[in-house]
């Protein structure tokens, strides 16, 4: 499987709101001296200019699949661009599709599993989102689509950083976290990041899923100098993670996690997670999961975008390694309850 | 995936493999046509290979980047390309620049008429230009999928997202929607003019009789649908997508309407593409493992003309006079087989 994908040419999707800095960092991952050629489908010309690279004007043109399901919407535009540009395989190494600030991520990253033809020659690497330090959380209050574009994210980059105080950075991470603690957060200013981190993620990638846990930031890369200045109401004898953030809760927005070390039955499960992305597909955005089955010495793996999943058994448990199955799902208004009942009834009991 | 390969001894199968000239393109093909004598393989970028009956390859630059989209009225060749041209290849191997979008937007789609008129699309936008007149241009709802001009009149056909526009470029009446949802991609009107078909970005073929634009649904098929083909005459519609190829029957008023279409040639690899000879009742099947085949309509019986094993054949032609077969798979390798 993975020889296979590796073979596919990786395609990352770049969101974030209007004056984030998206074309900053898109204009920074092309003008690094990296080697490689990137097609990149933008919506707007004329703001990126580096020759070596392929510019594809897009039309955010989404549309839905005749089969009435809703969550089956794909762009369009893309199916045509992605047509095209096989035809010019060997001239470009990878893949950069620049949303604009109001888009939807999920029918850009459902084109890569809907349509046969782009799936054969491409895969989705990861979704990267571009955020505003000093604006972001405004934005998540009054624009739905900046929430959505950050429970969507494998990558955040937290963008502007030297235009906010300490305490209203911490704010606006918390505010990240309270949605989607798994995308990998960086801070910079303008854009500054390493490539490393934001393309090749292989997000999608079900070898890959690996770490599913909350993404905390790297020691040095915190401020663990509780300044006793701060007046922002941490309470420091009840720090998550020992890193003193602020835990906030979203009100329409959330993930949620699922762990037990006792064997699932595959035999509910799967008819329980095939039916819960059915009727819950809408409010679902990511999924993900790694999975230990009853009398299988296989680890199952799978990830999902809304109502569209895909799984494989990945590779044996090593010994001494806890079999331990672990899920999340990030999405709106998740009806937290009837998920987890539902998932204590998929337990071999 | 099971391979298809009759024993050279078998004797279920004629094979004139034997009798095709090979031909080592050496770039990715998207389609062929006879200019002339000679055989014109469109490459994937930049330029197009007219091939001579003794294999002699003469490559012609036609485009700076992709070549996105063909057109063929057995005179000349029309190409759109992702610099924003349209372009024109003749016999004589003289290219010519038909227009340029002023925006240089990928050229979608392009279309010929059989008076010399051509289309091309851009973006949302479909274009016409016809003899001395002026070039005009319409805007649909969403991005053009496909173009064809209508076998009588100057009338063009535009697929789009969730149906297909049809307009007279010299008439000010307001151009017909003939809707259906969906994303429609390919486009084709029956010879006798009767029936407009489009292919769609689901693996369905959606058509409309022009009269009353009843509507008659295609489907069943497991992929996309990317080649389609009048048989002679326009009897019957061949179209790739399956692992047979499949046969819509048009001979009567009612077309498809309330009938099955004619299954051929099942292999375990999916039709690519498909070419119905001139003349004849008989086809030639191109597949995703590099077989050919040639098929007759009325029973089925199939002669093998280029084995398994091989990338996905992307093109495949007739000359003019039914003598001549070119065809070539994504690779570039490629055959002519006289008949």
């Amino acid at each position: 499987m993975s020889e296979a994908s590796s073979q596919k040419i990786p395609v990352t999707v770049l969101t974030g709101y209007l004056g984030a800095g998206k074309t900053t960092l898109l204009n920074r991952i092309l003008s690094e001296n990296h080697g490689k050629k990137y097609a990149v489908i933008v919506n707007e010309f004329g703001e990126i200019g580096i020759d070596n690279d392929l510019i594809i004007g897009a039309d955010e043109e989404v549309f839905e699949m005749n089969n009435g399901c809703i969550c089956c919407t794909v762009r369009g535009d893309l199916v045509r661009i992605m047509d095209g540009l096989m035809k010019r395989k060997g001239k470009f190494d990878a893949i950069i599709v620049e949303t604009t600030g109001l888009a939807d991520p999920a029918p850009v990253a459902q084109t890569f599993f809907v349509d046969e033809d782009v799936q054969k020659n491409a895969r989705l690497d990861a979704v990267v989102t571009v955020a505003d330090a000093k604006w972001l959380s405004d934005r998540l209050k009054d624009a739905p689509e900046a929430k959505n574009q950050i429970a969507f994210a494998d990558v955040i980059v937290l963008n502007k950083t030297d235009l906010v105080t300490k305490p209203e950075l911490a704010e606006v991470e918390a505010r990240i976290r309270g949605i989607n603690p798994y995308a990998k957060l960086h801070r910079t200013e303008r854009c500054s990041v390493a490539l490393a981190d934001v393309l090749d993620r292989g997000a999608f990638d079900l070898d890959r899923i690996l770490d599913i846990e909350p993404d905390f930031l790297e020691a040095d890369d915190h401020d663990h100098d509780h300044d006793h200045h701060h007046h922002d109401g941490h309470d420091h004898h009840h720090h998550d993670h020992g890193h003193g953030l602020k835990h906030y809760h979203d009100e329409d927005m959330q993930s949620l996690a699922l762990k037990t070390d006792k064997p699932l039955d595959p035999n509910v499960f799967m008819p329980w997670l095939q039916n819960l992305v059915q009727v819950e597909g809408g409010k679902i955005l990511r999924s993900k999961g790694i999975l230990a089955f009853h009398d299988d010495d296989d680890r199952y793996v799978f990830q999902g975008v809304h109502m569209m999943l895909e799984g494989n058994h990945q590779r044996k448990w090593k010994e001494g390694e806890p079999r331990e199955s672990r899920l999340v799902f990030i999405g709106r208004e998740l009806p937290e309850e009837v998920i987890r009942k539902g998932f204590e009834s998929c337990i071999v009991s | 995936m099971k391979e298809f390969t009759p024993a050279p001894e078998s004797t279920s199968i004629v094979s004139v493999t034997d009798r095709v000239k090979p031909v080592a393109l050496g770039m990715g093909v998207t389609s062929v046509h006879f200019l002339a004598d000679r055989a014109a393989f469109v490459g994937g970028e930049e330029n197009v290979a007219l091939v001579d009956a003794k294999g002699e390859i003469t490559t012609v630059a036609v485009h700076s980047g992709g070549i996105l989209s063909t057109a063929f009225d057995g005179k000349r060749l029309v190409m759109g390309g992702d610099d924003g041209k349209v372009v024109s290849l003749d016999a004589k191997g003289e290219v010519a620049l038909l227009a340029t979008d002023p925006k240089r937007r990928w050229i979608d789609a392009v279309a010929l008429h059989p008076d010399g008129a051509f289309a091309w699309s851009a973006g949302k936008t479909a274009s016409v230009k016809s003899g001395k007149n002026e070039e005009k241009s319409i805007d649909v709802p969403s991005t053009v999928g496909g173009l064809a001009f209508a076998p009588k009149g100057l009338r063009l056909a535009i697929a789009h997202y969730n149906g297909a526009t049809l307009w007279f470029p010299n008439m000010a009446a307001t151009a017909e929607f003939l809707p259906w949802a969906g994303s429609h991609l390919g486009v084709t009107f029956s010879p006798d003019n009767k029936f407009l078909v489009t292919s769609m970005h689901e693996a369905a073929l959606h058509g409309w009789r022009l009269a009353d634009n009843r509507h008659m649904r295609m489907t069943g098929y497991p992929g996309r649908v990317r080649s389609m083909s009048w048989s002679a005459g326009g009897k019957a519609l061949a179209t790739s997508g399956a692992d047979t190829v499949i046969l819509w029957p048009f001979a009567s008023k009612d077309g498809p309407m309330g009938k099955e279409p004619a299954m051929l040639a099942p292999l375990q690899a999916r039709v690519s593409v498909v070419a119905c000879h001139p003349k004849n009742d008989i086809l030639a099947a191109g597949y995703s493992d590099g077989t050919v085949l040639m098929v007759r309509l009325e029973d089925g019986a199939e002669i093998l003309v280029r084995r398994n094993g091989t990338p996905p054949v992307s093109a495949l032609a007739w000359n003019a006079k039914g003598t001549l077969l070119a065809f070539a798979d994504e690779n570039g390798d490629g055959g002519l087989l006289e008949l």
